[in-house]
């Protein structure tokens, strides 16, 4: 056992570097109370109320709408598919610790978005930026999961804000990545014709990158929810509820019957989960097809060229 | 004809001195270069891509700089709409000076003055064909309908008429260029840049649009910067022509001064390599009519002409300088001897062509007629001739004379 003034080597003196990121962050939690509860409170409040919400309806009648999701985004074959996990999880009666586990996924995802693309836009707009952000992500994806509940459970106590916290932070570094990488990525050259017609960089953004860039995006924000998900049960130390909580609870009386039900269950939330987001991303379903209204290839006559240029295509 | 550099109105682009560096610091390579150091000696500190340009475009003129990769064409082009701003120089556009306005101006000045066709098109695949070729009516803030009627106009024009809604993946390479070509049209900017914007095609489909922008071009008479790799393509294309080679340009003229009187070796490298058939046109061959038979004179007046001017063959013209054919001595001499009054029974076919006919389509009928060709205009208006023997002019390199020797020296006295 090495005592604090002590290190396994004579020369290397022992730097306490663990006590001072905690006097730091002590600093921070005292300096910003009154934030952090506010942050605290409007979380639990939005989580809470979407928990709720979505415990209103049947569990069938809400297999039913996930379904209809499923199938607007991808196929009737995904929508089936989605019955079929839905029902899995009603008959382990996982269902109310699923939607906890839902909620908390969805929130947590949906801040780190709203964090993750503007950061990862900056990353891609800015050498410097990129080099600030990119090691501040490896730190939050590298550092051991577990570690990131420590804070959160300081910060907001037990319960569903602190467990989000945690899966925020652990989830959030994909999102950014993926956003520099897809802007990166876009075409040079038609990002070069942008600039050579005139437009503005808020044009450039949200006329030529953001939408060429959408569909690494989107497989960024896939990457966010499934890493949510699997935070998301970790978060079960923290008292977050849902199917985190029986697993720790399963643990705990080793109980292994528990264990596979809850932990199956977050394999049926996590397959449809991936399957809708990338149903999205590949804008290859009926939503897609809706949003993207227009008629069908060349047309040889004067009048339907007329006619089209009339209608338009609404896509913009 | 097309020395147009010397003309009194105010050139459409003018770029002075314009130096372009990439590297830690592109101001002293800058200074270097002016100092004399060579594009090599400063290769380690960065890259002197444009060095030392200045021209003058005129408005209405299609001028091509031509290079290998690597020579700085495509630099300099992005220095024209400020996309590579020149490190020293000035670039001016319509007499205002593109290199200190503030980005808020420059945006203004590509939007109401410059448009740019890209090498690989440069759609915007979200959109359909129709939105690609509003794109620069839209950044303008021009209304819905208004853009729309406008980018209809331009597809119609490129003969993509009915392709707005479909998507740039569904069309061919050709057809998206034409896309590309729609999209700086539907702009109406005065100044269109095109970067190799034809580099990108299979042959056949290259010389179509290079027919197509000859075309559009006449009809709207818009100024052309275009950069290619091609001398065929800038010849055909270029009323005046812009050699460059690591950076510098090394000669500015027409397609005729750069064939006869090349600069220097590397342009005289060049342009053995071209087929002078397919570059060179009638019109620019041509020589002036010295000698035409009014259509009202008869065999007596045609042979004193012909005595005058040591020539075998008289173009005969109308009032109206009409080309009605052409008169040989044979017959005129036969003629005179039967003591006939008028030209009837004398007056033979004529070729005539196009002064934008190449010479590649005009061999054929030369070898078949003593007298040559004659260039007319589209109402049929003679403009000159081109006899045998100057068509064979136009054809000979004269870098190769080495391979023919004169015999005659040789001869035993």
């Amino acid at each position: 056992m090495i005592r604090a003034d002590e290190t396994e080597s004579t020369i290397v003196p022992r730097i306490e570097v663990g006590e001072r990121l905690e006097a730091g962050f002590e600093w921070f939690e005292d300096t910003f109370d009154s934030a952090i509860n506010w942050v605290g409170s409007t979380v639990a409040y939005i989580s809470d109320g979407l928990a709720e919400i979505l415990a209103i309806p049947d569990a069938l009648i809400l297999t039913v709408i996930l379904a209809a999701i499923a199938w607007l985004v991808r196929n009737w074959k995904l929508a089936l598919g989605t019955v079929g996990l839905m029902l899995f999880i009603i008959t382990v009666d996982q269902w109310n610790e699923a939607l906890e586990t839902l909620a908390l996924v969805a929130v947590a995802a949906a801040i780190a978005l709203i964090i993750a693309i503007p950061l990862g836009v900056l990353a891609a707009k800015s050498q410097i930026a990129s080099r600030i952000i990119r090691p501040v992500m490896d730190l939050m994806q590298t550092m051991p999961a577990l570690v990131w509940l420590i804070p959160a459970l300081a910060m907001f106590s037990l319960g569903m804000t602190a467990g989000i916290f945690a899966t925020l932070i652990f989830a959030l570094p994909p999102g950014v990545r993926f956003t520099e990488l897809a802007i990166r990525q876009v075409d040079a050259e038609v990002v070069e014709a942008g600039h050579a017609f005139g437009s503005t960089p808020a044009q450039i953004l949200f006329r030529v990158q953001l939408p060429l860039a959408a569909k690494t995006i989107m497989a960024g924000v896939n990457q966010v929810i499934m890493l949510a998900l699997s935070m998301a049960v970790f978060a079960g130390f923290v008292g977050a509820g849902g199917l985190g909580t029986e697993v720790v609870r399963a643990i705990s009386q080793l109980n292994l019957a528990l264990g596979f039900d809850a932990g199956l269950s977050v394999v049926m939330l996590a397959i449809y989960l991936d399957r809708v987001t990338a149903g999205i991303g590949g804008g290859e379903g009926v939503l897609a097809k809706l949003l993207r209204r227009r008629k069908s290839a060349p047309v040889q006559t004067e009048e339907t060229a007329e006619d089209k240029a009339a209608t338009g295509s609404p896509t913009t | 004809m097309t020395d147009t550099a010397s003309n009194n109105v105010a050139p459409a682009v003018s770029v002075q001195n314009a130096y372009k560096a990439f590297g830690r610091r592109p101001q002293t390579i800058v200074k270097r270069l002016k100092e004399g150091a060579t594009r090599d000696e400063l290769k380690s500190q960065g890259m002197a891509a444009v060095i030392d340009a200045s021209f003058d475009v005129a408005p209405g003129e299609i001028f091509v700089v031509m290079g290998l990769s690597g020579s700085g064409k495509s630099t300099l082009i992005r220095t024209l709409n400020g996309i590579q701003p020149p490190t020293d120089g000035t670039v001016k556009i319509f007499g205002q000076d593109i290199t200190n306005v503030s980005p808020r101006q420059l945006r203004s000045i590509r939007r109401e003055k410059i448009a740019m066709v890209f090498q690989h098109f440069a759609l915007m695949p979200h959109r359909t064909v129709g939105q690609n070729a509003a794109y620069a009516l839209e950044v303008r803030g021009i209304s819905r309908s208004d853009r729309e009627k406008k980018a209809e106009e331009a597809l119609n024009m490129v003969g993509l008429a009915g392709y707005g809604g479909s998507f740039p993946h569904e069309l061919s390479g050709g057809m998206r260029q034409r896309v590309g070509l729609a999209r700086a049209l539907a702009a109406e900017t005065d100044l269109m840049l095109m970067d190799e914007a034809f580099s990108a095609l299979d042959p056949l489909i290259r010389k179509e649009m290079q027919d197509q922008l000859l075309e559009l071009q006449q009809q709207l008479g818009k100024t052309i910067v275009f950069i290619t790799h091609d001398l065929n393509e800038a010849m055909r294309l270029g009323n005046r022509i812009a050699m460059m080679r690591d950076g510098r340009i090394v000669q500015i003229g027409t397609t005729e001064q750069i064939l006869n009187d090349p600069a220097n070796d590397y342009v005289a490298q060049f342009i053995q390599e071209v087929d002078r058939t397919r570059v060179l046109t009638a019109g620019e061959i041509m020589e002036p009519p010295v000698a035409v038979l009014g259509a009202g004179q008869g065999p007596r007046a045609a042979h004193r002409l012909m005595r005058e001017h040591q020539t075998s063959a008289l173009c005969v013209v109308d009032q109206t300088r009409h080309l009605q054919g052409v008169v040989y001595e044979d017959d005129v001499a036969a003629a005179v001897a039967a003591g006939a009054e008028g030209l009837t029974g004398l007056l033979r076919q004529m070729p005539a062509t196009l002064p934008g006919t190449l010479l590649a389509e005009l061999i054929g009928a030369a070898s078949q007629h003593a007298a040559g060709l004659a260039v007319v205009d589209d109402h049929g208006r003679l403009h000159g001739v081109i006899p045998r023997v100057t068509l064979l002019n136009a054809l000979a390199d004269t870098s190769a004379e080495g391979a023919v020797r004169t015999i005659l020296e040789e001869a035993p006295a």
